[in-house]
């Protein structure tokens, strides 16, 4: 049994990977974009964890920043993916514009939380 | 007319009571007479301002104390004064009392005045005299009238009713020799008592025919009662007390008895007939006022100086040939003045109106033994002027802790004519040091000297006598248990060689010396003390007292272990000897004793704190050091360096993937517009993000929302080309 399931685990994670590959390009940059931003969360999670939150305000913007643009970076995503109805009629470029400027603001305010 | 009668043995009785009444026994002292502190103080006091002075009233009383004191000053101020009491003279508007002054500041500057203005004057002041007017009225009237007559014999001054307006004057006296101001007031005063007088004696001699004796005596009577309620001092000065009428303004004990001096006075030069009052009120009035000093006040000094003039003053007045010889014999008790009559027409009419006072002064009351000087006695009047001939005697001295032994008796003093001082030459051989009390007495020369002064008795004055005191048989040494003398050492406390010793808490420490005044006497000074001092400056003093001339203190440290605090170490002794009357006071180091005391016990009490140096607290003080909060603990570097590291690993890894996934540029335009436009995107985002590390690091938030504004606004021109000609370019791809 247990090797059936690993077995399993195996197929699916084989099944997982193939469909993953058929994705297109970019959205394959704006996923590994957002793994890239939570994994740079976490690590400053745990930083945290072992030194602890003394200055709370940098721990806050660092880690909401990267949860911000990961969260931005989903939104790109979604309007960008083409098999997406409802943003059928808007165009990449436009929703690239918006994540560019969305961004800009989220850092501006990270970095008015981070000095002030 | 005046009586005239014959004399009679009665004399000789009254010449008796005279010597008796002359002879009170004063047991005070007296204060200095009239002295140029007072002429000084007078010079700064009434010194007018830019030349003229603020009143008439005060123009008067500075020109009246410069005369009385004969001070030179008046000229400087006549003009302008001059001008305003010719001013006041000749305007229909002026006031009784500004009439008044200014009619008694013409009789001491002589301004020239015409006769007409006098005449106006005097018929207006006649004018204002009736019945009705109150006292103060009535004084300035009379008062002026009495002026004009001395400064301008042609005017006709005489009262037209003059026993009327004695009357109404008199009506006004009360029971106790006192006056009302006027009849509708229920209070009266000693200072309207005063003017009573003196608007009386002006009433008499502006009378044109004589007033009735009966009437003037009754005003002699007024005035023994009102004497008889004179306030008496326990220095034997006399005085008048303050007061306040309801309507007038309030009059202290100066003013109230200079009014009264002043109206006693007038009165008694305007009658003839001589007023008893005995030789001991005068002198206690010339004490009280002699008593004030030097007044502050320009007032007080005018009363003070003014009422001490009319104490002393002597007419001189000419009489009719035909009344030669005028002997007045008093109905009354104590009357010790009568007339003399002298070759010349004009008669000496000085008889005391009031006896003259008489003070005696003492230059200094300090007198040393070492210097040897005389004794120095100074009598003279009350403002200073030369007394009569008289001798001084010194009845007796004594010591003041010994008021019954006599040291010195009976010796008369020689009068030295150089400096009008009367001495006594060697008296510093038969008195030693101290305090004393000599009491001298006044004998004046001749019997009419004696009716015309008062000389006050006995009188009491303290001196001081100072010697050099010899000390003498200083031993300092320690004696162990039982007494024996274990280490002992003379001192010459002469010098200024000092001693050493060490003690333990079982022995004691006896120091002795001697006291002797130049005559070998005792001497007990007021202070013989014994400090010591211990190396942290705690100090302790110790008396030390005396049998006969041998002074001696002894501590035994085994009792005074507690008082020492049980601090052993190293103390200072040093010996204090004063006394007023020692010239040769000390303060002396006399040595060092090492004292060794045993432990403390817990519940000793503890030596004070010694004292702290007062102006420590100027000094700086201790620096603070301020927390203002404990900093977090960091966390340490090389733990914070491996994160960084860690946190790039991401980045890393994105970069990595991106390059797998095979990420290419062939979407970058290669026209050269919208190649600048995309450029332009990506450099503009760049700056972005470089003025928001700016932000971190230097810049406030209204720089960078300001620079953002600009940035943003490139950015956004930028972007908007750049990402609609990529539009632009995948549509036509897309339908194409």
């Amino acid at each position: 049994m247990a090797r059936s399931t690993s077995k399993d685990a195996q197929d699916l994670f084989r099944a997982l990977w193939s469909a993953y590959s058929a994705t297109p390009t970019n959205l394959k940059i704006i996923d590994l974009y957002v793994m890239y931003a939570v994994f740079t969360a976490l690590i400053q999670v745990v930083y945290m964890a072992m030194v602890g939150s003394f200055p709370f305000n940098s721990f806050l913007s660092g880690v909401l920043s990267c949860v911000g643009t990961a969260v931005l970076a989903v939104c790109l995503r979604i309007q960008v993916n083409k098999e997406n109805k409802e943003f059928k009629d808007l165009a990449p470029e436009r929703a690239f514009a918006d994540f560019v400027l969305c961004n800009l603001v989220l850092h501006l305010v990270i970095m008015n939380f981070l000095v002030g | 007319m005046a009586f005239v009668r014959a004399p009679s043995p009665f004399l000789l009785v009254l010449v008796l009571a005279l010597s008796i009444s002359a002879a009170i026994t004063a047991t005070t002292t007296v204060p200095q007479p009239i002295s140029d502190h007072h002429r000084s103080a007078a010079l700064n006091l009434f010194a007018p301002s830019h030349g003229s002075f603020p009143s008439l009233q005060d123009a008067y009383e500075a020109l009246r104390v410069f005369e009385i004191l004969g001070i030179e000053e008046k000229h400087r101020v006549s003009t302008d004064t001059c001008k305003v009491v010719l001013e006041n003279l000749s305007s229909l508007s002026s006031s009784l009392k500004d009439l008044f002054y200014a009619l008694k500041v013409n009789g001491i500057l002589k301004c020239k005045v015409n006769g007409e203005v006098f005449e106006g004057i005097a018929s207006r002041l006649n004018a204002s005299i009736s019945d009705a007017s109150p006292l103060p009225d009535l004084y300035y009237s009379i008062g002026g009238l009495v002026l004009i007559k001395d400064q301008d014999s042609n005017v006709d001054v005489l009262l037209a009713d003059a026993t009327g307006t004695f009357q109404s004057i008199k009506a006004q006296s009360q029971s106790d020799g006192k006056w009302r101001y006027s009849s509708d007031k229920t209070e009266s005063s000693a200072y309207a008592a005063g003017l009573a007088f003196e608007a009386l004696a002006g009433v008499i001699s502006l009378a044109s025919s004589e007033i009735d004796q009966s009437k003037v005596n009754t005003v002699k009577h007024d005035i023994l009662k009102l004497f008889g309620s004179i306030e008496k001092n326990d220095d034997g000065s006399f005085y008048f007390d303050g007061e306040t009428v309801g309507g007038h303004e309030h009059q202290d004990s100066l003013s109230t008895t200079s009014s009264v001096v002043r109206g006693v006075t007038a009165f008694a030069a305007a009658v003839s007939g001589e007023i008893n009052l005995p030789g001991d009120k005068t002198l206690g009035l010339a004490k009280f006022l002699l008593g004030i000093g030097v007044p502050g006040d320009a007032k007080d000094f005018f009363n003070q100086v003014e009422s001490l003039a009319f104490l002393e003053s002597k007419r001189q007045v000419p009489i009719q040939v035909n009344l030669l010889f005028k002997f007045v014999l008093q109905q009354y008790f104590f009357s010790f003045c009568f007339l003399f009559f002298s070759a010349n027409v004009t008669l000496d009419l000085s008889w005391c109106r009031v006896t003259i006072p008489l003070i005696l002064s003492l230059p200094e009351t300090v007198y040393s033994l070492t210097t040897k000087g005389q004794l120095k006695v100074r009598v003279s009047t009350a403002l200073g002027s030369a007394a009569p001939p008289l001798v001084v005697k010194l009845v007796r001295a004594f010591s003041s802790g010994a008021k019954d032994s006599s040291i010195i008796e009976s010796k008369e003093l020689q009068y030295d004519k150089r400096s009008g001082l009367h001495v006594l030459d060697g008296f510093t051989n038969n008195v030693d040091v101290g305090t004393y009390v000599f009491v001298f007495e006044i004998v004046l020369h001749d019997s009419h000297s004696k009716q015309v002064y008062a000389t006050g008795g006995q009188i009491h004055m303290p001196i001081y006598v100072t010697g050099i005191i010899a000390v003498s048989n200083a031993e300092i040494g320690v004696l162990g248990d039982l007494g024996s003398v274990q280490t002992k050492k003379a001192l010459d406390l002469a010098g200024n060689d000092v001693v050493s010793f060490s003690a333990n808490h079982l022995q004691k420490l006896r120091f002795s010396f001697q006291l002797a005044t130049p005559h070998g006497h005792v001497f007990k000074p007021h202070q013989a003390i014994l400090k010591f001092r211990h190396e942290i400056k705690v100090e302790h003093v110790f008396v030390i007292g005396n049998v006969g001339k041998k002074f001696e203190i002894t501590l035994d440290f085994l009792g005074l272990v507690e008082k020492l605090f049980y601090l052993s170490g190293k103390y200072d002794i040093e010996l204090t000897v004063g006394d007023a009357a020692m010239e040769n006071s000390f303060i002396r180091l006399l040595g060092h004793v090492k004292l060794d005391l045993p432990e403390a016990p817990e519940k000793a009490a503890q030596p004070p704190a010694p004292p702290v140096d007062p102006y420590s607290r100027y000094g700086p003080k201790t620096e603070i050091t301020h927390l203002f909060r404990t900093p977090e603990k960091r966390p340490p570097q090389n733990l914070s360096i491996t994160f960084l590291g860690l946190i790039l690993l991401p980045f890393l890894g994105f970069l990595i993937g991106l390059l797998r996934l095979g990420v290419n540029l062939k979407n970058f335009p290669s026209s050269t517009v919208p190649a600048a436009f995309a450029l332009l995107f990506q450099l503009s985002i760049a700056a972005v993000l470089l003025l928001y590390v700016l932000f971190w690091l230097k810049l406030d938030l209204f720089t960078t929302l300001k620079t953002l504004g600009f940035l943003g606004a490139f950015l956004m021109f930028s972007g908007h080309r750049i990402l609609s000609y990529l539009a632009s370019t995948s549509t036509k791809l897309k339908s194409a």
